[in-house]
């Protein structure tokens, strides 16, 4: 009787899978998939849940500005539909969503998915299917190799871009710098290294004096801040995380050991890091930045931020103001927009891909005088960035934009 | 009045099974059918839940039928998955030669893992377990082993092609692949289940000394089923990487090994029908939650998990069997 039971309950099982399984199938063999005459379709993963959803924002005021755009009656009177979809930072997640979208939703392309191992999960996959893989949300130097990869492009300046822009610096302002480089052992960091001696050239050897790394999984990196106190390095590179940042500029401090400090844009928060380490440990902070701050006063009565500030009330009104992310993808949206609008009705997913490496694009809430610009062998479209000091309360900007 | 009952009852039972195993055949010849009528990305789908109900068959082993606490299985499905991206990228093996690999390799981990788990009852073997989930990231970040793992950037591996005299496509194949990887897994699993072992282990279970005292040699069965359970799981994690193409540390975090131990309980602690109902809990349930709320997917998931646990608290798989005897009960009273 049990046995029965039993097998009754797996046959069940079995029945409901092929239920499951069996949803509606869709073919997705028409010349311009994701576009019809009312509607262009585009796709993106992003971590709404787990250990990274704190970036889940920047989907969402991506979708609030589409939202805008289609108030505005659309591209061209096409609305456009983001279906963004969660994949927890979690790589075959990434590679689920991402086939979702591309073989059952048919989107035209996807647009800003965040995070390194989640697009290096689905780097090959679009590649190979000829779909767009735009303005992917991640500082890594690869997703910018036309030759290799001709659908994939990236978007904000790569750790190498920003290195280089470091270097030129070094190179103008302070020739006989000795510098100290602590970096996380892992590619982002290693980028950030390549790009310093890349961008001081037959310098490097001569002006870094120390490199040390720690691993994520370490507690403090107080031993490796003593020992570049140690090599009398007049100059600080600190490619940190936030946890780690903090820490650092907070054992310099103490030890009184008082470089010049450069800190990589990936910890420029105030509240996460320079708060923690202390304010005034931080004052005299050099970084580098491309984007305007909302929470920036001096910047806060320019017309660009003030309508930005009446999209977010009306659009993304639960959002938060005072989140630079949330101008972050507010960008990145106005971007995509104009790669739709350069496309004019030739919405194919080759058009896209010209249109995206034939960009030259001032926007409003960039640092003065940057642009993003690309071209048919250049697939990095913002490849300038301006120096900023932070005075003790907030990050300043000086000087021209760098190209690095 | 009962030996009426007896008699009537036996031949419906030999009925009953040559009607079962008609109806086996049957379902394992729609399930072969189905990657023809669905989308590459179904059949990639439902690929993937094929791993993990194997991966829950042998969660189930452990927690399910010896009272092991395991919230570590992540790691063992890590090992399988990194097992063949390495053979496959390093050393050009053919995929289906890397799964007995991968087999072994978390066979023997298991083993030893499970030596020192055997002084941990309970609660404190959940923790140890737990140390092994949170540790598997980093560890396979790590200096030493980036020369095999590729560090952070993990390993993208090629997606095996169908046989040449098969018109199907690659997603196809390798779900027939996965399908009948998994029925010869859930063949094992329930030959090693149903008699002797799964006696000795659901002994261990409920009455520890009782089962010493009728002779079970405890140490040994307790490390046995953890090693074995681990090599279920690894060969999931194996197939899991054949499918998904690519392998990283943050493919395999802590939530992992969490999603499943949930999958586990929802389909049905120590019935192996369960751990498909798991796997269809693990695969598409965070699916529905992102579709309702983006705002909080993990709030729509635990919605869902109460729920089952509510309307069914030995899982859907005893939820089910609860609910077809209420039927015979029912079916019986009106004959």
């Amino acid at each position: 009787m049990t046995r029965e039971r039993r097998t009754m309950a797996g046959l069940t099982t079995m029945a409901a899978w092929l239920l499951l399984a069996a949803g509606p199938a869709t073919a997705q063999d028409n010349p311009t998939p994701g576009v019809t005459a009312t509607e262009i379709r585009l796709g993106q993963t992003m971590p709404y849940s787990g250990p990274a959803s704190a970036y889940g924002t920047i989907g969402k005021v991506e979708a609030a500005y589409f939202a805008k755009i289609n108030d505005e009656g659309g591209i061209n009177g096409r609305k456009i539909n983001l279906i963004s979809l969660d994949d927890g930072y979690s790589p075959p997640k990434t590679v689920e969503q991402t086939r979702r979208l591309v073989e059952q939703d048919g989107v035209l392309l996807t647009f800003q998915n965040l995070g390194t191992p989640p697009n290096t999960a689905i780097h090959k996959y679009l590649n190979q299917k000829k779909v767009p893989q735009l303005f992917v949300a991640t500082g890594a130097t690869m997703w910018g190799d036309p030759e290799h990869f001709p659908w994939t492009m990236g978007w904000q300046p790569s750790y190498q871009t920003e290195a280089h822009i470091y270097a030129k610096y070094l190179l103008q302002n302070k020739p006989d710098a000795k510098i100290g480089i602590l970096y996380q052992n892992d590619d982002y960091g290693k980028d950030y290294v390549k790009g310093l001696k890349d961008g001081l050239g037959a310098n490097a050897a001569k002006m870094i004096v120390a490199e040390v790394s720690y691993e994520v999984m370490d507690p403090t990196v107080d031993s490796q801040i003593v020992s570049l106190k140690g090599s009398g390095a007049d100059v600080f590179f600190n490619v940190t995380t936030p946890k780690f940042a903090a820490q650092a500029v907070r054992k310099a401090y103490d030890i009184d050991w008082r470089p010049l400090e450069i800190l990589n844009n990936v910890s420029i928060s105030i509240g996460a890091v320079l708060e923690p380490a202390g304010l005034d440990k931080s004052t005299g902070l050099l970084s580098a930045q491309y984007y305007k701050d909302p929470a920036d006063p001096a910047t806060a009565q320019e017309p660009a931020m003030r309508e930005w500030d009446a999209f977010m009330k009306k659009y993304y009104p639960e959002g938060n103001t005072a989140d630079a992310f949330n101008v972050y993808g507010y960008l990145a949206a106005q971007t995509m927009v104009q790669v739709l609008k350069q496309c004019g009705n030739d919405l194919t997913r080759e058009n896209v891909m010209r249109q995206a490496a034939n960009l030259n694009l001032a926007l409003p809430l960039l640092q003065p005088g940057i642009t993003i610009s690309t071209g048919p062998k250049d697939f990095f479209p913002i490849k300038q960035m301006r120096l900023q000091r932070f005075d003790g309360k907030r990050w300043v900007p000086f000087g021209e934009p760098i190209t690095g | 009045m009962a030996n009426a009952t007896i008699t009537r009852v036996q031949p419906t039972a030999a009925i009953a099974t040559s009607w079962r195993a008609l109806a086996i055949l049957l379902l394992l010849a729609a399930a072969t059918a189905l990657p023809f009528g669905l989308s590459g990305y179904q059949t990639f789908q439902i690929t993937l839940a094929l791993a993990y109900a194997i991966a829950l068959l042998g969660l189930n082993m452990l927690t399910g039928f010896s009272g092991q606490i395991s919230l570590g299985h992540g790691a063992f499905y890590a090992l399988g998955a990194y097992a063949t991206a390495i053979l496959m990228d390093r050393f050009d093996w053919p995929y289906w030669a890397t799964l007995p690999v991968a087999g072994v390799v978390c066979l023997i981990a298991g083993f030893l893992f499970g030596l020192p788990a055997l002084r941990l009852e309970g609660l404190y073997l959940a923790l140890a377990t737990l140390a092994l989930a949170v540790a598997t990231p980093q560890l396979l970040k790590s200096k030493l082993l980036e020369e095999w793992t590729g560090g952070v950037q993990g390993i993208s591996i090629l997606k095996p092609d169908p046989p040449d005299f098969l018109p199907i496509s690659a997603d196809q194949w390798l779900y027939l692949f996965t399908l009948a990887v998994t029925a010869l897994m859930f063949l094992i699993g329930w030959n090693i289940l149903r008699g002797r072992v799964g006696r000795a282990l659901r002994a261990i279970r409920e009455h520890p000394l009782a089962a010493e005292a009728m002779g079970v040699n405890i140490a040994l069965y307790k490390s046995l089923i953890f090693g074995v359970s681990a090599m279920f799981t690894g060969i999931a994690g194996a197939l899991g990487a054949i499918s998904v193409q690519f392998v990283a540390p943050d493919s395999f975090d802590v939530f992992l090994s969490i999603r499943l131990l949930v999958g586990l309980v929802v389909g049905g602690l120590g019935s192996i029908s369960g751990a498909l109902w798991g796997a269809l809990f693990i695969e598409y349930v965070p699916n529905i939650a992102d579709q309702i709320s983006k705002a909080a997917p993990w709030a729509i998931y635990g919605i869902f998990m109460i729920g089952f646990m509510y309307a069914m608290p030995t899982g859907v798989a005893g939820g089910l069997r609860l609910l077809a005897g209420r039927l015979r009960r029912w079916r019986g009273s009106t004959e």
